[in-house]
């Protein structure tokens, strides 16, 4: 099924619609809150596009330095090309360790690479300890968006969960309860598990640390309690320099949640006595994208959310409906990179609106990717062939100003004389009224009233 | 006196010729010489916001043939300006293309940065809203825009607030996208028109008599909302009601 099949589908129950917009809405208006209340906002964002547009130039370089930084001090690294590599590398790591159960905070790279299936499948048992993540893993489902992953599930659903899966009382839907429930849930994972895996924010390459932001602490919870630590991330995650968190930090949560900073964010420079520390650098497709001009700056995201969060479209059709992990603006970017074929539809899934690229921190050119891509596809094949004999058939028309003015006229004839049959023939009926055909045409009017007039 | 070359997108000549008149009519106040290329068709957008812009060269060669000879061309609609400025484009004159590209002007801002426009002779005795479409407001610039913190400014409130007895009322969300997006509002039809509900209802609440914008197919989208669900709230081209000569009561047509 694609976007639009999936988001008619999210549009029949109107009333969720409303309250899922309204939600990421609230959400935006936080951070515009926020970021009226830093002084040179716009300047910060130009200042982070800057220096991402530098770690893509010499991504290599930053690579190769992290990597020995990140060996002086005692972590392990590893170089994943892609998600097989990735998963089977974090296999070997937990069976080195005879490690039979992991937890896990948010990481969206190890959801690209489906990590916890394939975790599974060989026995080894992964607890996700973001709150949200883990409402998802006992609902059996994906995240919907990549900050506020069960964003599309009421209280009073994930009260039917927590009673089911945590012993909560029935009907139980207060949040603090609720809340306070996985708290002591995850308490005892944390407690029993030998292994910890988190995701990566920030990647430093002058030091070899990595910073891991979270609004739970679950991230620290998980690794200062195991006794190895696995951190994984994609090859664009690098800054060069610590003093650039200064400016990442300051605009990562403010886009994203509408918060200053997050609750935690927390710096790792190495292992504790005794503990091991792995890094899993993957690729994934990300040179391959790094490799085309056009989108190439889509590496520049930091993962904040806020294009999701101001897209009109995603409030209204849900973040299933992209079927990537990365769903909405950015997501429709970066999704055609993987696979243009599966992925085909998503570009066309904006109005090219082109608010994603107003509040993207890094100064993404969000909707101008999504145009470009449009192009690609088409040139491709990637488009339906209605759709391009559509296209054939109008460039024809608009070519020639006397095909133009026949077709114009007959339009307007069939619209005037026929509205209730030509309603019959476009979805644009299906909610709207058609716009009502005149007599006459703007150039009609003009030839009668200043051509003729003046002779 | 300077020339202008008058750009009538495609469906406003064949759906809404009321709103291009105004448009001519206005222009021609200002002690302009405006002249209608009569073998105009389209700016060719629909075909490259679909991918297909390698089709566009029959639309980009005629608008060339068109509008060369004019020191200005206008267009009532930000969305067709926008996509001349960005991507009007030629195999054999570019240099031409690029030049003609930028002397073409949205109606409202080429009033309010050519022509700099101070007073107006038009009455318009409504409660009016305004609609920003994308392209006017984050392509041409037209207005602040609520994602950035930048200064406050609204060429088309300047306009509308020349215009004696109008009273612009405020909008919950000022400058959210109503949902057309071209070919979008047929192949999204089902976000397209939840968008077009949610954007036609905050106008409504507002207590809009009329909903206007320099964008005649945000318009003809939320008309089409507006008429399904038989509100009393009306369309109307900004061009409409910069030339209403102090005509109470009018009733335009879309």
């Amino acid at each position: 099924m694609d976007h639009a099949s999936l988001a008619s589908t999210f549009n029949k129950d109107e009333p969720r619609v409303d309250w899922h917009d309204e939600s990421l809405w609230w959400v935006r208006q936080k951070r515009d809150l926020q970021a009226r209340s830093v002084a040179d906002w716009e300047v910060l964002r130009e200042v982070a596009s800057a220096i991402k547009n530098n770690v893509l130039a010499n991504l290599g370089t930053y690579l190769q330095a992290f990597e020995s930084h990140a060996i002086k001090r005692g972590i392990v690294v590893h170089w994943a090309a892609d998600a097989g590599e990735h998963n089977a590398i974090i296999h070997r790591i937990l069976e080195e360790n005879r490690i039979t159960a992991m937890v896990k905070s948010k990481s969206m790279l190890t959801e690209e690479c489906g990590l916890n299936a394939y975790l599974a499948d060989r026995g080894i048992h992964v607890v996700d300890s973001d709150l949200g993540e883990r409402i998802l893993q006992l609902a059996d489902e994906r995240p919907s968006h990549i900050v506020m992953p069960a964003i599309h599930k009421k209280k009073e659903e994930i009260g039917e969960l927590f009673h089911e899966f945590l012993g909560t009382p029935k009907g139980e839907s207060d949040p603090q309860r609720l809340t306070e429930a996985a708290r002591l849930h995850l308490r005892e994972v944390f407690l029993t598990r030998k292994a910890a895996l988190t995701g990566v924010n920030f990647a430093i390459a002058e030091t070899g640390e990595f910073v891991v932001c979270t609004n739970e602490g679950n991230a620290d919870m998980g690794a200062h309690l195991s006794d190895v630590h696995i951190a994984s991330m994609g090859i664009e995650k690098l800054i060069p320099q610590r003093e650039h968190l200064g400016v990442f930090l300051r605009l990562l949560a403010r886009s994203g949640t509408g918060q200053p900073i997050t609750t935690y964010s927390s710096h790792f420079s190495g292992p504790r006595q005794g503990q091991q520390m792995h890094i899993v650098i993957v690729d994934n497709g990300r040179s391959t994208q790094l490799g085309r001009a056009d989108f190439k700056a889509s590496l520049k995201c930091i993962r904040c959310g806020a294009c999701m969060n101001t897209c009109p479209v995603y409030r209204r059709s849900g973040g299933y409906s992209y079927r990537t992990t990365v769903a909405g603006p950015i997501g429709s970017i970066l999704a055609p990179n993987l696979d243009m074929r599966d992925y085909a539809d998503l570009p066309f899934a904006s109005t090219l609106c082109g608010s994603c690229t107003n509040v993207c921190p890094v100064k993404i050119d969000i909707h101008e990717q999504l145009y470009k891509w449009r192009q690609v596809l088409a040139k491709e094949g990637h488009v339906a062939h209605s759709k391009s004999l559509l296209m054939k058939g109008a460039a024809a028309v608009l070519s020639r100003p006397s095909w133009y003015q026949v077709s114009g006229k007959l339009l307007r004839w069939f619209l005037r004389h026929f509205p209730k049959i030509a309603s019959k023939f476009t979805k644009w009926s299906d909610h709207r009224e058609l716009p009502e055909a005149p007599k006459q045409t703007f150039a009609g009017w003009y030839k009668q009233n200043r051509v003729e007039r003046n002779g | 006196m300077m020339t202008v070359g008058l750009f009538i997108p495609c469906y406003m000549d064949q759906l809404y010729p009321n709103a291009a008149i105004a448009t001519l009519e206005l222009l021609e106040g200002l002690s302009l010489d405006v002249v209608y290329p009569l073998h105009q068709t389209c700016c060719g957008q629909p075909l490259a916001n679909s991918g297909f812009s390698h089709l566009t060269q029959g639309c980009n060669a005629l608008f060339i043939e068109n509008f060369s000879r004019f020191d200005y061309v206008v267009c009532p609609s930000g969305s067709c300006a926008l996509h001349i400025k960005e991507h009007l484009s030629s195999l054999n004159q570019q240099e031409d293309a690029t030049a003609l590209a930028s002397r073409v002007y949205e109606l409202v801002e080429f009033l309010t940065d050519v022509i700099k426009i101070q007073a107006l002779d038009a009455s318009f005795p409504h409660k009016v809203s305004l609609h920003h479409s994308c392209h006017s407001l984050r392509g041409l610039y037209l207005a602040q825009m609520s994602e950035l913190s930048s200064p406050t400014f609204s060429k088309p409130n300047d306009l509308l607030n020349m215009v004696d007895g109008l009273e612009l009322v405020k909008l919950e969300r000022s400058d959210e996208c109503c949902g057309f997006g071209g070919t979008f509002c047929v192949f999204e039809e089902a976000v397209s028109a939840k968008m077009g509900k949610d954007r036609v209802d905050d106008h409504v609440v507002s207590g809009s008599e009329y909903i206007t914008s320099s964008d005649m197919s945000c318009l003809m989208h939320m008309e089409g909302i507006l008429k399904r669900n038989h509100s009393a709230t009306k369309v109307i081209h900004i061009a409409e009601i910069l030339n209403s000569k102090s005509a109470p009561n009018i009733e335009p047509k879309g």
